[in-house]
C-alpha cells in the first residue's frame, strides 16, 4: 500500500481560525529523497501547514498523509516516520545535549542503552559529538539547531520538517545548517520540507512550494518557476506571483 | 538512513516496555529539571514553612481548633493546618507547571512531548504523573522539616498511608493545573491564576480553619467551602495522614480528578481542543 507512497503528501488541506482563513485547498507532495522548500512570507500559513502535519492540530477539511499514513487516522504510524525541528528553540537548557536526546528517543520508546548509542552517533554526525556532556544552554544559536536537527533524526525518520530553522542565526551559521541538511538528503536518502521566507536558500533544482495566503500558487522545480514566470531568479518570480495576486 | 527505507512498511506497534521507557523518560526529565531548579524547590519549600512557622504560630492564640475527626483530642494549630499546607505545596506545582505551559518556551517543549507517537492521552498521562512524582517530593521535603517542629503522624505508617492520597489530590490539582493550561491563552503574569485559583480555593477550603467555623459566619460561603475541590485533598490528606479514609473526600476528589483529567485531555485533542484557537 505504502510502496510508492510519497514522503509527504497534503491533500485539499483547509483551515481556518474563527472567520480568518490560513490555509485554502493546499494541495502538494514531496518525493522520497527530496529536498522541497516551502516558500512563503509571514502569515503565508506555513506555520499552520506545519501544525497540521505533526498532528498538533486536526485538519477540518483536506488530509496530511507522511509515508502513506494519514496523520488524522493514523498519528502513530505517521509521527514515527516523522522528525520535526520547530521554530522555536524546544531544548532543555538546562539538561545536557545526551539528556536532551535521551529524552527525546524515550518518547520514541528507546530505552537509555540503545538511546546513548544513537545519541552518541547523530552528535558525532552533527560533528558536536565534543560537546555532548555540555548543558544546551551553553551552545550558539547554529549549534543548538544542530542538536535539534540531530535530536530529530536520532529515530530514524523518512521525512523532516524544519519550520524556519534559520530564523535569527548569522549567516555563516545559516550557510552551515542549510549545508548540513542538504547533506542529509544527499548521504540518506531523507526527505525534507525546509519552510522559509528567505528566497538565498533556494537552489535551482530544489522542489518550490509557494504558499501565499494560504493558497499554493505555484508547486515545481526552482528553475521551472523561474522559466515559467519569465524572471531572473527566484526571487523574481516570487515576487511576480506575490504581487499578481495582489493586485 | 538504515531504517528509512525499511520505515514505509508496518512497523510493529509499541509494546508494554516501550511504553514503560516512555513513563520513565518523562518523570526524568521532569526530575532533572526539577534538580536544576533549585529556586524553584527552595521557593516550594519556603512557601509552606512560612505559613507554618509565621503564620502558624502568629494565630495559635486566635484560632483554636476543637476536637474534630480524625482528631482525638486538642491539636496545636500548626498541626491542624499541616495537611494543608501539603495540598498547597500540590496547588502550587500543578498551577506553576501549567503556568510553565502557557509560556512559549515551555509551549514549544510541550509540542516536542505531543509529537511523539505515543497516545496523546498517555503523554499527557504521564507529565501529570511526573509532575504528581515532583509534588510529592516537595511534600516529603516538607516533613522532614516539620518533623523537626514535632509535627508529625500519630504512627509513622501515617507517612506512608498519606502517600495514595498524595497522589490522588496532585493528581487532581496537576489536571486542574493542565486543564487551565490548555484554555488560558496568554498568562504572561502569576497574578491572574492566584487571583481567580490559588486564592479562593486555598482560603475557601478546610486548609486553615475548621468548616463548621466556616458556616458560623455565613451559610454560602459554606456551600462554595464544602464543594471546592481543594476542601476534598486536604481531607483526605488529612485523614490518610492519621491512618484513616474521609471516604466522602475520596469520592470527590477522585470523581474532581476524572473531570479535570478527561476535560484536559479533551482540550489537547486536536481535533476537539482548545489548542487550535490559539492560532499559529
Amino acid at each position: 500500500m505504502t510502496g510508492v507512497a510519497p514522503a509527504l503528501s497534503v491533500k485539499h488541506l483547509s483551515h481556518a481560525y474563527g472567520a480568518r482563513k490560513a490555509l485554502d485547498d493546499v494541495s502538494f507532495s514531496v518525493t522520497r529523497g527530496a529536498f522541497a522548500v516551502l516558500l512563503g512570507l509571514n502569515g503565508a500559513g506555513k506555520s499552520t501547514l506545519f501544525s497540521l502535519a505533526t498532528g498538533l492540530y486536526a485538519a477540518r477539511q483536506g488530509s496530511v498523509e507522511i509515508m502513506g499514513h494519514d496523520v488524522a487516522a493514523a498519528p502513530s504510524e505517521a509521527l514515527r516516520r516523522l522528525g520535526v525541528v520547530f521554530q522555536a528553540r524546544t531544548l532543555d537548557l538546562e539538561l545536557s545535549l545526551t539528556q536532551n536526546l535521551l529524552y527525546h528517543a524515550a518518547l520514541h520508546g528507546i530505552g537509555p542503552g540503545e538511546g546513548k548509542r544513537l545519541a552518541a552517533q547523530a552528535l558525532a554526525r552533527a560533528g558536536i559529538g565534543e560537546r555532548a556532556r555540555d548543558k544546551a544552554r551553553d551552545l550558539s544559536g547554529g549549534q543548538m539547531r544542530r542538536v535539534e536537527i540531530a535530536r530529530a533524526l536520532l529515530h530514524k525518520p523518512s521525512l523532516l520538517l524544519l519550520d524556519e530553522p534559520t530564523v535569527g542565526l548569522d549567516i555563516k551559521a545559516r550557510a552551515d545548517i542549510l549545508a548540513h541538511v542538504r547533506g542529509l538528503v544527499a548521504q540518506e536518502n531523507l526527505a525534507v520540507l525546509w519552510t522559509t521566507h528567505l528566497i538565498d536558500e533556494v537552489e535551482p533544482r530544489d522542489q518550490v512550494i509557494v504558499l501565499h495566503q494560504g493558497r499554493v500558487l505555484a508547486d515545481g522545480a526552482a528553475a521551472e518557476i523561474v522559466a515559467t514566470q519569465k524572471a531572473k531568479a527566484i526571487g523574481e518570480a516570487f515576487e511576480t506571483l506575490t504581487t499578481g495576486l495582489r493586485e | 538512513m538504515s531504517e528509512a527505507a525499511s520505515s514505509s512498511g508496518a512497523l510493529r506497534p509499541f509494546s508494554a516496555g516501550q511504553y514503560a521507557v516512555c513513563l520513565a523518560g518523562v518523570v526524568w526529565r521532569e526530575g532533572l529539571r526539577f534538580l536544576h531548579q533549585r529556586e524553584r524547590f527552595v521557593s516550594a519549600l519556603v512557601r509552606p514553612l512560612v505559613w507554618l512557622f509565621i503564620f502558624a504560630a502568629g494565630f495559635r492564640s486566635v484560632l483554636g481548633v476543637s476536637i474534630i475527626p480524625p482528631y482525638d483530642t486538642y491539636v496545636l494549630y500548626e498541626v491542624y493546618i499541616t495537611p494543608g499546607l501539603m495540598a498547597m505545596i500540590q496547588l502550587f506545582n500543578g498551577m506553576q507547571s501549567s503556568l510553565s505551559m502557557v509560556y512559549d518556551r515551555e509551549m514549544g517543549n510541550m509540542r516536542t512531548l505531543l509529537v511523539s507517537p505515543f497516545p496523546r492521552w498517555f503523554l499527557l498521562g504521564a507529565k501529570l504523573f511526573a509532575g504528581v512524582a515532583v509534588s510529592i517530593l516537595q511534600v516529603a521535603a516538607y516533613l522532614v522539616i516539620a518533623y523537626f517542629w514535632e509535627i508529625e503522624p500519630p504512627s509513622k505508617w501515617g507517612y506512608l498511608t498519606v502517600l495514595p492520597a498524595l497522589a490522588l489530590s496532585g493528581l487532581m490539582l496537576g489536571a486542574l493545573g493542565m486543564l487551565l493550561s490548555s484554555v488560558i491563552r496568554q498568562l504572561e503574569n502569576f497574578a491572574g491564576v492566584m487571583n481567580f485559583v490559588i486564592f479562593p480555593m486555598f482560603f475557601a477550603s478546610s486548609a486553615l480553619y475548621p468548616l463548621w467555623r466556616v458556616k458560623e459566619s455565613g451559610l454560602l460561603l459554606y456551600y462554595f467551602c464544602a464543594v471546592n475541590p481543594f476542601t476534598h485533598a486536604v481531607e483526605l490528606i488529612r485523614f490518610a495522614f492519621y491512618q484513616q479514609i474521609a471516604w466522602d473526600s475520596l469520592a470527590a476528589v477522585a470523581g474532581y480528578a476524572a473531570l479535570f483529567l478527561i476535560a484536559a485531555i479533551r482540550a489537547y485533542d486536536p481535533a476537539k481542543g482548545m489548542l487550535q484557537r490559539r492560532g499559529g
